[in-house]
């Protein structure tokens, strides 16, 4: 471990050309940021936090609301689904198999597989309930196993559906089960060769008819060539019926997780920008989906900013670009999406709140909690407001990173941590 | 002129092993700026990647060579070409690996730095295997 920060920190040493990176106070949040000019020095910036145990220690959550851990021991928990009867249903796995390309693929994926979990990949569904509604989920079963690395959940027509990194398949469910009947059925094949961005996130429309799968793209910045690149850095509208699928956006690099505003009914997504153009860019960012819409990966980021490491370019598709609506800060590396609701409570009650798992290559570590994003009239409005903290010791080592965030109707949050392993719940008080 | 001369004459010669390492230096950097000037020329980003790891072969050959360079060095009577030839082959070092940190770059971010960088370093590493590998003069013929 020691000798890897020496290398870590003997690369930031050799940063050449870079500036001195500050913290989260030049990360430009909001719908409109301003975006600094590109850089990058010979090497770029790493900063993996050595990871350290919990304890008893817990996330620090606002004023009036508490956190306890429901489950742990968990199999890189990533994303989570309250069902109609309170049960959660968590997704663990870790998916991709992208082969090393370069010298530099094999020196940062030993660099980054540092800061996280050295668990096996679940590949699998685990079920919690919580029978007497006291808070303590006392039920922990497999609900489904021999899964390929399961990321996106959503629960429409009596059926769970599941987002493997291969395939799209549900699960026909009948209230107060808690192991599946059987295999899961295919709906649709999803996008799956390199799988450099593996994550499937899954989102479906209020009548239970689409299913909404985001797929991210096969590369940083097309360094794996455009032609891995088809059907990549989408997101799909799939017929739940008959499983055809067509792309309903395009140009949107990592959609990684998806979510349906409650009263709007609109689309929206968190997305993982690229690298490498310095520490304060390109923002991650919400945005509500738009049908048809192009969000200009790989040849330019928020809106018309041309992205020279792609060419040949394309002019006319970067003058279609659309411009997303909110960004969340470079890095951050948001993973989670939840639309709020009244029962979490006076400020925390109209939003969405987003995971961040934190950043890898930034000098100043960002990301590394839950944030509440407030809408007014179904869109972004006002600052981003922490919500869940206390990721990150004080020394800079990682207790935990979050990633799916669910509003549990009855008023709680449940937040998937796959660095500790832990499913967290959020509460407020009585 | 006696055996000891003799010996002193060829003692610092490189060896097989560092013949090998030295010549094999100067084919895997040109490689590398080939490749570069195909990627250059059609964005196909498979030749860029031939050219990362063609860079950090040469590197290896490079840098082991560069050891046995100093060795030689350190135990040579007379430093003067040992001196230069050990120079040149430091600095075809030190430019190969910043241009192997210019390759690590993701898609035409290696560009057009890389290629410079290939040029220059492919010539340098031809001039320092010329001057390390000069015949000697002197000793026994």
């Amino acid at each position: 471990m020691k000798r890897a920060n020496t290398a870590v920190f003997l690369g930031v040493a050799l940063l050449l050309g870079a500036c001195g990176e500050k913290g989260a106070d030049t990360q430009a949040r909001g719908p409109d940021p301003k975006l600094p000019e590109q850089q990058r020095g010979l090497l770029p910036s790493m900063k993996i936090a050595e990871p350290t145990p919990w304890g008893d220690q817990k996330p620090t959550v606002p004023e009036g609301y508490s956190v306890t851990a429901i489950a742990g021991d968990l199999q890189i928990p990533r994303q989570t689904l309250v069902l109609p009867n309170g049960d959660i249903i968590v997704a663990e796995g870790r998916g991709g198999s992208a082969a090393k390309l370069k010298p530099k693929d094999v020196i940062a994926g030993y660099i980054k597989a540092k800061g996280n979990t050295k668990v096996k990949s679940g590949n699998r569904l685990t079920l919690l309930r919580d029978a007497d509604g006291d808070g303590k989920y006392e039920l922990k079963t497999v609900f489904a196993d021999n899964l390929n690395a399961p990321y996106g959940l959503a629960f429409a027509n009596n059926k769970l559906y599941v987002a493997n990194q291969d395939e799209l398949v549900s699960f026909d469910y009948q209230e107060g089960q808690t192991k599946a009947a059987g295999a899961p059925t295919s709906v649709a094949k999803l996008p799956s060769r390199i799988n450099h961005h593996w994550t499937k996130s899954l989102a479906v429309s209020p009548d239970g008819r689409f299913l909404y799968v985001g797929i991210g793209s096969n590369s940083n910045i097309t360094e794996r060539g455009l032609e891995a690149e088809v059907d990549r850095a989408e997101v799909w509208q799939i017929d739940a019926a008959t499983g055809a699928h067509k792309p309903y956006a395009t140009g949107i690099r990592n959609p990684t997780a998806l979510a349906m505003h409650p009263q709007t009914g609109q689309l929206f997504s968190v997305v993982n920008e690229r690298d490498e153009l310095g520490p304060d860019l390109v923002p991650d960012y919400l945005t509500s989906v738009r049908e048809g819409g192009f969000y200009g990966w790989p040849y330019s980021y928020w809106g018309q900013n041309v992205d020279p490491r792609v060419q040949p370019g394309d002019p006319k598709k970067v003058a279609a670009a659309i411009k997303p609506d909110y960004s969340l800060g470079s890095h951050v590396a948001a993973l989670g999406l939840s639309f709020s609701q009244a029962a979490m409570g006076g400020k925390f009650a109209n939003g969405a709140f987003v995971g961040e798992h934190g950043s890898w290559n930034r000098d100043q570590p960002v990301g590394y909690k839950v944030i509440f994003v407030p809408f007014a009239d179904g869109r972004p409005a006002g600052e981003p407001v922490d919500f869940m903290t206390g990721f990150r010791t004080q020394e800079g080592k990682t207790r935990g990173r979050p990633v799916g965030v669910t509003v549990d109707p009855r008023g709680a949050l449940i937040v998937a941590d796959d660095l500790a392993n832990v499913v967290w719940r959020v509460t407020r008080k009585p | 002129m006696s055996s000891a001369t003799i010996s002193q004459g060829y003692r610092s010669v490189p060896g097989r092993l560092h013949t090998i390492l030295l010549a094999g230096t100067v084919p895997l950097f040109l490689g590398a700026l080939l490749n570069d000037l195909a990627y250059h020329s059609t964005y196909q980003i498979q030749w860029s990647n031939f050219a990362a790891w063609l860079l950090a072969g040469a590197e290896l050959f490079c840098g082991l060579a560069l050891l046995a360079a100093l060795v030689n060095l350190v135990r040579a009577q007379r430093k003067g070409g040992h001196a230069l030839y050990f120079v040149l082959l430091l600095a075809t070092f030190v430019l190969g690996l910043i241009n192997c940190f210019q390759h690590a770059k993701d898609a035409w971010a290696v560009m057009p730095g890389g290629l410079v960088l290939s040029i220059i370093v492919t010539i340098l590493s031809i001039v320092a295997a010329w001057v390390g590998l000069a015949p000697r003069t002197g000793g026994l013929q």
